[in-house]
């Protein structure tokens, strides 16, 4: 599969999206809701649960399977509420002393007038300097998209993981062909271009993990669940400040 | 600088993107040289001539309609603080993906402007306060951000924590820099990283947010300082109005995401002039530097 065909891929219908990994992943998920400021933000689900027997926090960016849910979930295009939801999870986590795990599938923040009005950058920002200052483990794992600050705004994790099929960008490639070269066209071109493919990132370093997809069948699911229990449980007893140490290390290096 | 007829009638490029700038060194400045380069220019609000001595003298305000015009980094820096010390000055990034053109773009780019990339940092003072600066250029595609403008802006706020000084950033930015991918991307982690350990340490952050200020940079460094400033009129938001406008299939209200509207929202704490920029600046700091006052009965 060429650069391209992996992004189309990560955009296909049928793929499973946050709330199956969820399903699948978390044992007795208890959905929490809302920022407590403005609204719940459906894009970005949120709660808690147990993987192998520990207490997380868990957090995904939605697109929805069907037509209806899609639109129930604005595509996974989050609002300000919605990163304002996770910043709230996540220092509830921390409280707690409980890992943060996200799954990360949006081809962007939204963009419209209420995202503006509500501050999408502040809430952005917010949420990636919170995300990399939190005293808990935290891991990223993109299952999908991962279009630029509106993933980044999940991804500031200890580390970050990538499904084999799925991308992580700056920009998406229709964006930058458009901008760069003024032909949407070159949308393949983009697509190799910026080294967004699983391979890739992992080369630069942006990814620790490139996960097999295997169809998304039992086994895969089975086989995530426990090296994300395994990678939370070698997390256990660390000293904290040495954590959020290595984060800021681990991006540092960039 | 000289007097030269030809650059003063050659018309500018709208964009670097289509001007070819010639990879050329700049001329070497004759000792004599007191003739500036323009005599004249036209506004581009207002659209009058006005006399380029005057526009310098004035901060590069129009002096018939108060337009702003923008001003290069270092033009910023002069225009708000005294006794510069530049920091970083050799850091200079490369084509990290081999993304195709981005060599000669910013070789290109690097010859017709004299920096490196497209922030300039130090030490200055304030109003007599030390503190570090951040100042960001225009010039330089519009100030977007690639490895070494996340570099120098994460440097800054190393430097400043170790050295216990308070941060001053001008921030100008269309975002992200897409040559760089996700080597950019990951430049908004960096810089928050760093902008919250200087912050831990209790240290004082006040971003300035020039024309335009969006994109990557809005979503990162931009937005999480202590005190949020910003020029008059200035364009602030997450994504550009253009790519709201075709995602929405709607025009947008007139003063959508300037700096007023920003204001009016709760994003920012104060509008100024940039004729005041300095003098605000100043007492900003000081109230903060300033020892605990004992109270007057």
């Amino acid at each position: 599969m060429n650069a391209y065909d992996i992004v189309l891929k990560s955009r296909e219908k049928g793929r499973p999206t946050a709330v199956r990994y969820i399903s699948r992943i978390v044992d007795g998920f208890i959905e929490l809701h809302g920022d407590r400021r403005f609204a719940d933000d459906a894009a970005i689900v949120g709660g808690v649960g147990f993987v192998g027997g520990m207490p997380v926090t868990v957090i995904g960016i939605e697109k929805g399977e069907d037509t209806n849910d899609k639109i129930a979930h604005n595509f996974g295009c989050a609002h300000p509420e919605g990163y304002r939801k996770a910043v709230r999870l996540m220092k509830e986590a921390e409280k707690f002393g409980r890992p943060v795990l996200c799954f990360v599938d949006t081809s962007g923040a939204y963009c419209g007038i209420g995202a503006e009005e509500r501050g999408q950058s502040e809430a952005i920002a917010s949420s990636i300097l919170e995300m990399i200052r939190l005293k808990t483990p935290t891991l990223s794992v993109v299952i999908g998209e991962g279009g630029s600050g509106g993933a980044l705004g999940l991804c500031a994790a200890d580390e970050v993981w990538i499904t084999e099929t799925s991308t992580y960008s700056v920009i998406s490639p229709e964006g930058c062909a458009s901008i760069l070269w003024k032909d949407s066209a070159k949308v393949a071109e983009a697509s190799e271009c910026l080294k967004m493919t699983a391979p890739d990132l992992e080369a630069l370093g942006a990814v620790e993990k490139v996960i097999p997809e295997r169809g998304f069948c039992d086994e895969f699911f089975e086989d995530l669940k426990a090296d994300i229990a395994r990678f939370f449980r070698g997390k256990r007893g660390v000293c904290l400040d040495e954590l959020v140490r290595a984060r800021y290390e681990r991006f540092r290096k960039f | 600088m000289k007097f030269d007829l030809k650059k003063f009638f050659s018309r500018k490029p709208k964009n670097e993107l289509e001007g070819e700038a010639a990879p050329q060194p700049a001329p070497e400045a004759p000792a004599e040289a007191a003739i500036p380069e323009k005599l004249a220019e036209k506004c581009e609000k207002c659209g009058q001539i006005v006399l380029s001595a005057d526009m310098e003298e004035n901060f590069g305000i129009c002096p018939k309609c108060g337009h702003c015009k923008k001003i290069d980094a270092r033009a910023r820096i002069r225009l708000c603080a005294e006794n510069f010390e530049e920091l970083f000055a050799d850091e200079a990034g490369g084509n990290i993906l081999g993304f195709p053109g981005y060599d000669e773009k910013l070789a290109a780019l690097r010859a017709k402007t004299g920096e490196k990339d497209a922030v300039v940092c130090g030490t200055a003072d304030i109003g007599g306060v030390r503190c570090a600066l951040f100042s960001m250029d225009y010039r330089f595609q519009m100030g977007s951000m690639g490895h070494t403008v996340g570099e120098k802006i994460t440097k800054t706020f190393e430097y400043a924590a170790e050295e216990r000084l308070p941060v001053v950033g001008f921030i100008l930015s269309g975002g992200a820099r897409m040559q760089e991918g996700i080597v950019s991307l990951m430049q908004m982690a960096k810089t928050s990283a760093a902008v919250a350990c200087h912050g831990e340490a209790g240290l004082l952050y006040i971003a300035v947010l020039c024309d335009p200020t969006t994109g990557g940079v809005s979503a990162s460094f931009a937005f999480e300082a202590d005190i949020i400033m910003a020029e008059k009129g200035a364009l602030i938001g997450f994504a550009g109005p253009r790519v709201i406008e075709q995602t929405i299939r709607q025009t947008l209200p007139e003063g959508f995401q300037r700096a007023e509207f920003l204001q009016e929202k709760g994003f920012v704490d104060l509008i100024v002039e940039r004729k005041e920029m300095k003098d605000t600046l100043a007492a900003l700091l000081k109230l903060h530097a300033a020892p605990e006052k004992e109270a007057e009965l």
